[in-house]
């Protein structure tokens, strides 16, 4: 951080504390240019990650960071804060790892505490073909250096005693994918920290600034938008800003922007909910994800339990709870955990995902120049959060398209390329 | 809860179908090239308003039918 950063510490906690003096603004309120090097759409988790790399690495700080409400706002303050690398793809594996890393030192590096939990990752198998998709996720796993096995039932009731593992259930649990660097980490410090970082080093983050039209000229479609043209700013709602860089990462909203410059993208926004219980003693150690019972659940250091399921099956952009979701989710939570009885949910709420067929992200650059994509980031792009900003900064700042980032790119629909994540992504996340 | 009017069986909570997308028309397959093929299986306006969408009644008739929803508030209109 430079030198004019507010740094936080113990001392100044204990001050404030004592003073109850308060703290200051974690960013600023910038005035708002009409040009920059490179416009981002959306602030959550990825649009300022990528902000915050292009200053800190590239020293490219001639940047805006607009969003439509606050920074935050979608997936990125909504979801379970489930990280983990345990993917089945050489190329997903490789590249969530690598988040992991940057999980690992965040803390230090944005001089926040991101409550980073490592506390494993457990992903159970009811029937013979998820143990067979697991052996065959912790070979991909292993070769790679990542530490991820199949565990048998005894050793599940090991990791987390408030299973049920007798063979007596609806869905007997036949063994389980052990993933001990998974965690969970705070995901709104996550943003904060990246927010406040990328304010330091002079990017700008313009919140309640829609974005209404991306700006082309020169492609083959209607107003110079589409394949073979290039990008020349963003319309929004205080103004308009000229840019050679546009960069989307709207996550839910991503199709309707992408439309705004001719490029459809193969992505359809569903609802995923999750909910709380009230507090208990701490008793759940890992994650536990159960993808034949349609459910994951992690306790949080204040004792919560936190639920989720797999995206609502029906395709929207309105986000509110239904009792559907409530009622699957407690039956399933009841056959893994049937001590839990008796708990009360507290919270139930929603947000939007920007599903693949593939399940797996699109990302880099666009057939029209200057516009480029961070997106498809579904129901797991909060683990992903910090590899794809430094990837994506990596992109813009040098033109080509980064190594890690080359199997996620748009071209991969039209030629038949995919990268089927479905087997580990379905319903953990 | 989303109501789906299905033409044969009438108004059904949406857990009974399966909710198949927008429409997108079907290329030739005998005459579509690999682009057109994949463009037609994979790339989606993904609309927020008013869409044209197939649904099919999984658990009634076990019909394809189409309907307009709009995707931002799930108010549901008929299609003439
Ligand atoms: C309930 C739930 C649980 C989840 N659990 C996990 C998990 O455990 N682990 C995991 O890895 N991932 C999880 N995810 C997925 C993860 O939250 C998302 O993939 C991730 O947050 C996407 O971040 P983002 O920065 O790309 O997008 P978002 O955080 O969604 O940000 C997009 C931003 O774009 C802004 N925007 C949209 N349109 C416009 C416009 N026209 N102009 C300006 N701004 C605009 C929005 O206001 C929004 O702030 C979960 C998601 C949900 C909903
Ligand atoms: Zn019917």
């Amino acid at each position: 951080m430079p030198q004019h950063a507010y740094k936080y510490s113990a001392a100044k906690l204990l001050r404030h504390g004592l003073t109850r003096g308060t703290w200051p603004r974690m960013w600023r309120q910038p005035e708002f240019k009409d040009t920059y090097d490179v416009v981002i759409i959306g602030g959550g988790l990825h649009g300022l990650a990528t902000a915050y790399y292009l200053a800190t690495e590239h020293g490219i700080t001639n940047v805006a960071v607009l969003d439509k409400g606050y920074l935050g706002g979608g997936g990125s303050g909504r979801n379970t804060a489930i990280v983990r690398s345990n993917y089945l793809t050489p190329e997903g594996v490789a590249f969530y790892d690598r988040s992991l890393h940057l999980y690992n030192t965040m803390a230090d590096d944005l001089n926040l505490n991101v409550m980073f939990s490592r506390r494993g990752h457990l992903t159970l198998a009811h029937t013979d073909s998820a143990l067979r998709t697991m052996h065959w996720r912790a070979e991909v796993n292993k070769l790679q250096g990542i530490d991820s096995s199949v565990i048998d039932p005894s050793d599940v009731k090991k990791e987390a005693p408030s299973l049920d593992v007798s063979p007596n259930t609806r869905y007997p649990i036949l063994g389980a994918l052990f993933h001990p660097p998974g965690g969970t980490v705070r995901h709104d410090a996550v943003v904060w920290g990246y927010a406040r970082a990328a304010d330091h080093h002079g990017v700008h983050l313009h919140q309640q600034t829609e974005v209404l039209d991306i700006l082309c000229e020169g492609g083959t479609g209607p107003e110079g938008k589409g394949p073979g043209g290039k990008v020349t700013g963003v319309r929004t709602s205080r103004g308009d800003i000229s840019a050679p860089i546009v960069v989307n990462c709207t996550a839910g909203w991503a199709s309707l922007i992408s439309n705004m410059a001719g490029v459809p993208l193969p992505i359809t926004t569903h609802p995923l909910q999750a909910a709380v219980t009230e507090p208990t003693k701490v008793f759940l150690p890992t994650v536990v994800v159960s993808g034949s019972l349609h459910v994951y659940v992690s306790q949080t250091d204040r004792g919560e339990l936190v639920f989720g399921a797999s995206v609502d099956p029906v395709g929207t952009y309105r986000v509110n709870g239904t009792l559907e979701f409530t009622e699957e989710l407690a039956g399933h939570v009841l056959e893994l955990m049937p001590g839990i009885s008796k708990m009360r949910l507290m919270r139930q709420w929603s947000g939007l995902c920007d599903m693949t067929p593939d399940y797996s992200p699109v990302m880099g650059f666009t057939p029209v120049e200057g516009y480029l994509v961070d997106v498809g980031w579904g129901t797991y792009g909060f683990k992903a959060g910090p590899v794809s900003g430094e990837t994506m900064a990596r992109t813009i700042a040098t033109g080509k398209t980064d190594e890690m980032i080359a199997p996620f790119n748009l071209s991969r629909f039209t030629e038949g390329d995919l990268v089927g994540e479905k087997g580990a992504a379905a319903v953990g996340h | 809860m989303i109501i789906v009017p299905c033409p044969h069986c009438g108004p059904r909570n949406s857990v009974d179908l399966r909710n198949c997308g927008e429409v997108v028309n079907r290329p030739n397959p005998d005459t579509a090239t690999l682009t057109e093929w994949r463009t037609y299986l994979y790339l989606r306006e993904n609309a927020a308003g008013w869409v044209s969408e197939t649904w099919y009644c999984r658990a009634g008739c076990r019909r394809y039918f189409t309907i307009e929803r709009n995707t931002v508030t799930n108010e549901i209109r008929d299609q003439s």
